[in-house]
């Protein structure tokens, strides 16, 4: 994906704040050194965080965020019922050891729900894998299989079955190629990123 | 040793009411003696109250005249630093109990001689009221934030759950709301020590030219050792030995961490009085928020109007991380906007007095 230019929202993140209603309130899971986050505090909703890394959460905290450091895998559970209006997973599903269970706690948490991901069936990652012979390192995927925090990939089409399987509805969906949107159709060919709004 | 009969320098005031205690007793007189670094604003927005640890002082930023060595918060502290005295009037007073200017077992009870043992155990709690009576005194009704690492910590969560109202923020620094039966079992090993010494006398050492400083010394050497980690040991001593080329097959201080232990229980009896220790560690032991208010502790802090932020240290094995993060989960849980974070530090449970940088730009965001 291109980098966000300064200033300016990486567009999967533009397309979640742009649909949270302002004053609603919002769990980031995941929320990296609180872009997203404080786009949202600026729309004046309640957004808190969730993030792993230390040195993310010192960020966020000096940005006057509250942003909680701990593990999706573990510490969704301490999220009460229905406690928020949205919960976002953004760029995290694929690094998370039971995917199924974090989409679970998300709309356990609140009734509708923004998860984007990177779409391991993007032409270029499969014929990276059809032609090399070898794990992709493309742009999409630009570490090495021994180094990647990646250990559930995924496809948009994969996403389709989980949440269907599991009774939850796709409200919308968006996806990017390049950094910009592209289009609904042959998506799991073409697109690079895809954010799913569920709810059940 | 410190007892009310030295003059400090710095601000003190006699509440104007008697203190009741958790206990049920009341205190009267009490004197807080206390320290200010920067200057009130004019719609008295801008104060900062810290908390000091157990055996810290309302000197914070400035020499401490008993000992002569720079404040115990420099880093942290001061023009330009992430506590900016430029921005925030900052308060510290010594807390209720203690031996620096604030009325404790060696301030003279009714009877005109030292309280001694007769001194009312006090709690977490108290020591807060006290502080609450001093910010009366000064006018100030809210506080930007109140400030706290390990029992300074707890006071800063007390503050938060018993007059929820006075700060807007609140920072927690290595600390927990439930004191743990491990550090209960520490602190009980530090006063029996002190008791053990004969020179103890129930407590009532004052004035009989004897006073408990080998078992004050003791009771320091194992809370210091509480306050590091294995590894910074390791680093700072290892196995190396103490201006000796050998073992002397004796019971001198062969080793470096033994001299370094020895001189940090005998400094520490030159400025801290053998009861107060007593009472402070008595006070955190009898530490539980929970218990305190009989609801758990989500249910203390539903509807704070406060924010709070949490910090541990990955090497702090006295307030471990678990403590943090379960009140940090419990403030969430009742939406309490809140931030949590563990910092890697090497230094034990001192991290949060220490130079960790990473602390500073938390301490700064936050505030």
């Amino acid at each position: 994906m291109t980098p966000a230019a300064p200033g300016s929202l990486r567009p999967d993140l533009a397309v979640i704040a742009e649909h949270v209603e302002p004053g609603s309130s919002v769990l980031d899971v995941g929320c990296g050194d609180g872009e997203l986050l404080a786009a949202l505090t600026a729309k004046r909703c309640n957004a808190r965080g969730l993030e792993i890394d230390a040195a993310n959460v010192a960020a966020c905290v000096a940005r006057g965020l509250s942003v909680m450091q701990g593990d999706a895998d573990t510490d969704l559970s301490y999220y009460p019922d229905k406690s928020v209006d949205y919960a976002i997973l953004s760029q995290t599903l694929q690094t998370t050891r039971r995917p199924d269970l974090i989409v679970e706690n998300l709309l356990r948490i609140a009734p509708r729900g923004f998860v984007s991901f990177p779409n391991f069936a993007h032409w270029r990652v499969r014929a990276a894998l059809a032609f090399g012979g070898r794990m992709p390192v493309t742009k999409l995927i630009p570490v090495a299989w021994y180094e990647t925090p990646n250990i559930h990939h995924l496809t948009i089409a994969d996403f389709r079955d989980l949440v269907a399987e599991r009774g939850i509805r796709v409200e919308r969906s968006w996806f990017f190629t390049n950094g910009r949107a592209s289009r609904q159709r042959l998506a799991n060919f073409t697109a690079e990123h895809a954010v799913f709004l569920i709810s059940r | 040793m410190a007892s009310n009969a030295v003059t400090l320098e710095g601000h003190s005031l006699v509440l104007p009411d008697p203190l009741p205690l958790d206990s049920g007793k009341t205190l009267a007189p009490v004197t807080l003696a206390y320290q200010t670094y920067g200057t009130l604003n004019d719609d008295k927005s801008n104060a900062v109250l810290l908390c000091h640890a157990t055996s810290g002082d309302q000197f914070v930023a400035s020499d401490n005249p008993i000992t002569g060595k720079p404040g115990w918060w420099t880093e942290m502290v001061g023009p330009g630093k992430p506590i900016d005295t430029d921005r925030f009037f900052v308060i510290c007073a010594n807390v209720l109990g203690s031996c620096m200017g604030s009325t404790g077992p060696a301030s003279p009870g009714p009877d005109g001689k030292p309280y001694g043992t007769s001194f009312p155990v006090i709690t977490i709690r108290d020591m807060v009221r006290a502080q609450v009576k001093l910010l009366e005194a000064l006018g100030i009704e809210r506080l930007h934030a109140v400030v706290g690492g390990s029992m300074g910590g707890m006071q800063a969560l007390s503050l938060a759950a018993n007059w929820p109202d006075i700060a807007e923020r609140v920072l927690v620094i290595a600390a927990t709301a439930t004191m743990p039966a491990q550090n209960i079992a520490f602190q009980e090993v530090g006063r029996q020590a002190i008791m053990a010494d004969p020179d103890w006398q129930g407590g009532h050492y004052h004035g009989t030219g004897r006073q408990p400083d080998a078992g004050l010394a003791v009771a320091r050497m194992t809370a210091h050792i509480t306050y590091l980690s294995e590894s910074s040991l390791t680093e700072k001593f290892g196995r190396r030995l103490q201006d000796r080329a050998a073992k002397t097959f004796g019971f001198d201080a062969d080793f470096q961490v033994e001299s370094y232990l020895r001189y940090q229980g005998s400094s520490f009896t030159s400025r801290f009085d053998a009861n107060a220790y007593l009472y402070l560690t008595r006070a955190m032991s009898y530490f539980d928020l929970t218990e305190d208010h009989g609801r758990k502790l989500a249910d203390v802090y539903m509807g704070s109007p406060a924010r709070f932020c949490l910090v541990s240290f990955d090497s702090d094995w006295l307030y471990p991380t678990v403590e943090s993060r379960r009140i940090a989960h419990a403030l969430n849980a009742a939406g309490v906007p809140v931030s949590f974070v563990e910092l890697s530090a090497p230094f034990g449970h001192d991290s949060f007095l220490l130079d960790v940088p990473e602390l500073d730009r938390v301490v700064e965001g936050f505030l």
